[in-house]
């Protein structure tokens, strides 16, 4: 296993796709901006793929002192072997002591395989990271005094389907890496004409066979932007029926906000995929979260519960959705949604 | 019928790795313990959901185009419940790898030992779901192939095999990607690959007690037999000091319960003033209008 390295940069994986970057890098500077803030050191972004230099500057203006570059035509499009071959390469290169990467179709798979290839601790999906001391109470146990480690990556998740949270730390490994659950982290204010060191290296993929070709990439082009909404209605299996639904797309276009569902919603096909709020769809935390017949499963709450302002409409007033909400209304929600909408309009 | 034309003599060696995990979807209060943590004896052992869609993957890879599938699940005996569910359903052979020294392994560690049992098989095809429902990792697929130096594909949601090529459709999060896989290969597969085959009836009767035997004993046994091979650390090749809790880097420094709370709560009654005053109120601090 690799050895301890307390020093290095913070890294960020600065994923992009048909050389455009996702909100993910940016989110992954702004939480990165901070972990190196507090430990004192350079905040990098790795950026590869094949001729992406352009994107450098679009990282440098969301908080990257760095970007560590490389091109190759290999890296065109993601290939499991070919970014984690080239990764590996960098970080034995220039050490960096804290890697980050979105949980991600991407990152998901690359981060994991970079992990097991430097032998290396990984925590997945995390919620929050920070920078704190570890108290290693084994030594203890051994007769000696506990161990203190200083300035350790604690990486917080939520486990066992989100009825707990549990801290992670890899003290004794370098480098500590983590992915980031999307749309959790905040990022930074762009800050335009923001600049920082390009540093370009060699792929290293020269003789590496990558046993994957890429045929064919269809892209989903969604118009659903949970994400980026202010104001969010969604609806779960207590909405009752797809034509109910309605209901809710007519309450957001009232508000000018966007359309979300629970699992159960999506399961019964009351909504679309892209529209799963919670631990296996999207974490949102607009200003306005109305939750309109969802009982308030933990793993719904995970994606949710950090809205500023909740409201929960149910006919249940004992769901656990009411515990998380700023605002509760006990009743039906055909009846409730419509008053909503005349109040507003009026 | 099997698509001849693409097939290869022998067909394709596929190993499918299983887990058995706690129905982390039933935790209700019963559950949970007075000091907030998760009482896992009260909560049933079932077959990881996506490992189901990986048996199935493997299961239709054999009938289309011929082969063996061996099944693998690292655990405690009582785990064998799911390798009889496994053999019910059409897998010819399945292993369980327990071992002490195997305890406390996290993600890294669990996936050297899987590597070093699936190794013993030497597989064309290992399936893998894409998470198990109790840690949600997604990582012991990946790390799985990487220490075989397999190719890997993960989020599979279809597969046909060409020759000494799979040629499969997997969810990239934005899309969909076709992609030419050259075996040997591992996939972490996604319920979009289609449901586990129910039971089949007459080899429900002959596994049902299918029995965990020490693996020399168990493959003395012969193809079909109703037993369950039983392998150590040892037996697989794999090494004291990268098992269990030597083999971990990950450390749990502190684990919570969550305890939803709300900031200031507020009824509204669901009356025409009720809702029009809420209204108002978001009016009035800018959440809305």
């Amino acid at each position: 296993m690799s050895e301890n390295l307390n020093r290095g940069e913070v890294w960020v994986f600065a994923e992009q796709e048909d050389g455009k970057l996702s909100d993910v890098p940016r989110e992954l500077l702004g939480k990165g901006r901070e972990l190196a803030d507090t430990l004192g050191v350079k905040l990098a972004a790795v950026l590869m793929g094949d001729k992406v230099e352009c994107l450098a500057k679009e990282l440098f203006e969301a908080g990257a002192d760095k970007v560590h570059l490389v091109e190759d035509s290999e890296l065109k499009v993601f290939r499991g072997k070919a970014y984690r071959h080239a990764f590996v390469e960098l970080i034995k290169e220039c050490q960096p002591q804290i890697v980050i990467f979105g949980a991600t179709h991407m990152g998901r798979d690359l981060a994991p395989a970079v992990a097991s290839a430097l032998g290396c601790g990984l925590t997945a999906d995390c919620t929050d990271l920070q920078i704190g001391d570890y108290t290693d109470k084994k030594c203890a146990c051994q007769g000696g005094e506990p161990k203190v480690v200083k300035n350790v990556l604690q990486q917080i998740r939520p486990a066992f389907g989100g009825n707990i949270i549990a801290t992670i730390v890899n003290p004794y490994n370098w480098p500590q890496m983590a992915t980031v659950r999307e749309g959790v982290m905040k990022p930074l204010e762009v800050v335009p004409g923001r600049t920082g060191e390009l540093v370009k290296h060699d792929s290293k993929l020269a003789g590496v066979e990558i046993p994957v070709e890429v045929l064919e990439i269809v892209r989903r082009h969604s118009s659903i932007n949970l994400k980026g909404s202010r104001i969010i209605v969604a609806g779960g299996a207590g909405v009752g029926s797809k034509e109910n639904f309605k209901l809710l797309h007519d309450l957001a276009d009232a508000l000018g906000g966007a359309v979300g569902g629970s699992r159960a919603a999506v399961d019964l096909g009351y909504c679309e995929h892209e529209r799963q709020i919670g631990q296996t769809g999207v974490t949102v935390r607009p200003a306005l979260f109305i939750s309109c017949g969802i009982s308030g499963a933990v793993q719904h709450l995970a994606g949710m519960q950090d809205s500023a302002k909740i409201i929960a409409i149910n006919t249940d007033k004992d769901a656990p959705i009411f515990k998380v909400a700023h605002y509760g209304i006990v009743g039906d929600l055909n009846v409730v949604i419509p008053k909503m909408i005349k109040a507003i309009k009026g | 019928m099997k698509e001849n034309n693409k097939c290869r003599e022998g067909g394709y060696n596929c190993v499918v790795c299983i887990k058995q995990v706690p129905d982390t979807k039933k935790v209700t209060g019963e559950a949970m313990k007075a000091d907030g943590t998760i009482n896992r004896a009260a909560l049933p052992a079932i077959f990881n959901p996506e490992d189901r869609n990986a048996l199935e993957a493997a299961l239709s890879v054999k009938e289309r185009y011929g082969g063996t599938v061996t099944a693998i699940a690292m655990g405690l005996p009582a785990a064998c419940e799911i390798l009889r569910e496994a053999l019910m359903c059409g897998a010819d052979k399945a292993y369980l790898v327990t071992d002490r020294k195997a305890a406390g392994s996290d993600t890294l560690a669990t996936s050297y030992i899987l590597s070093c049992a699936v190794k013993r098989f030497k597989p064309d095809l290992v399936f893998c779901g894409r998470q198990a429902i109790d840690g949600d990792t997604a990582q012991t697929g990946p790390q799985i192939a990487e220490k075989l130096d397999y190719a890997a594909v993960t989020y599979l949601e279809k597969i046909d095999m060409d020759g000494d090529y799979a040629v499969v459709t997997r969810d990239i999060g934005t899309g969909v990607e076709t992609d030419k896989v050259k075996l040997p290969a591992l996939f972490t597969v996604t319920e979009k690959a289609g449901e586990l085959r129910p039971f089949n009836v007459r080899r429900v009767m002959k596994y049902k007690d299918a029995e965990l035997k020490g693996v020399a004993e168990a493959e003395a046994a012969g193809d079909g037999a109703a037993v369950i091979g039983q392998l150590s650390c040892d037996d697989i090749g794999a090494v004291t000091e990268r098992c269990g809790f030597a083999g971990s880097p990950t450390n749990v420094a502190k684990i919570v319960s969550v305890v939803l709370a709300g900031g200031d709560y507020k009824e509204v009654p669901p009356t025409d003033e009720g809702i029009a005053g809420l209204v108002a109120e978001l009016v009035a601090d800018h959440t809305i209008g």
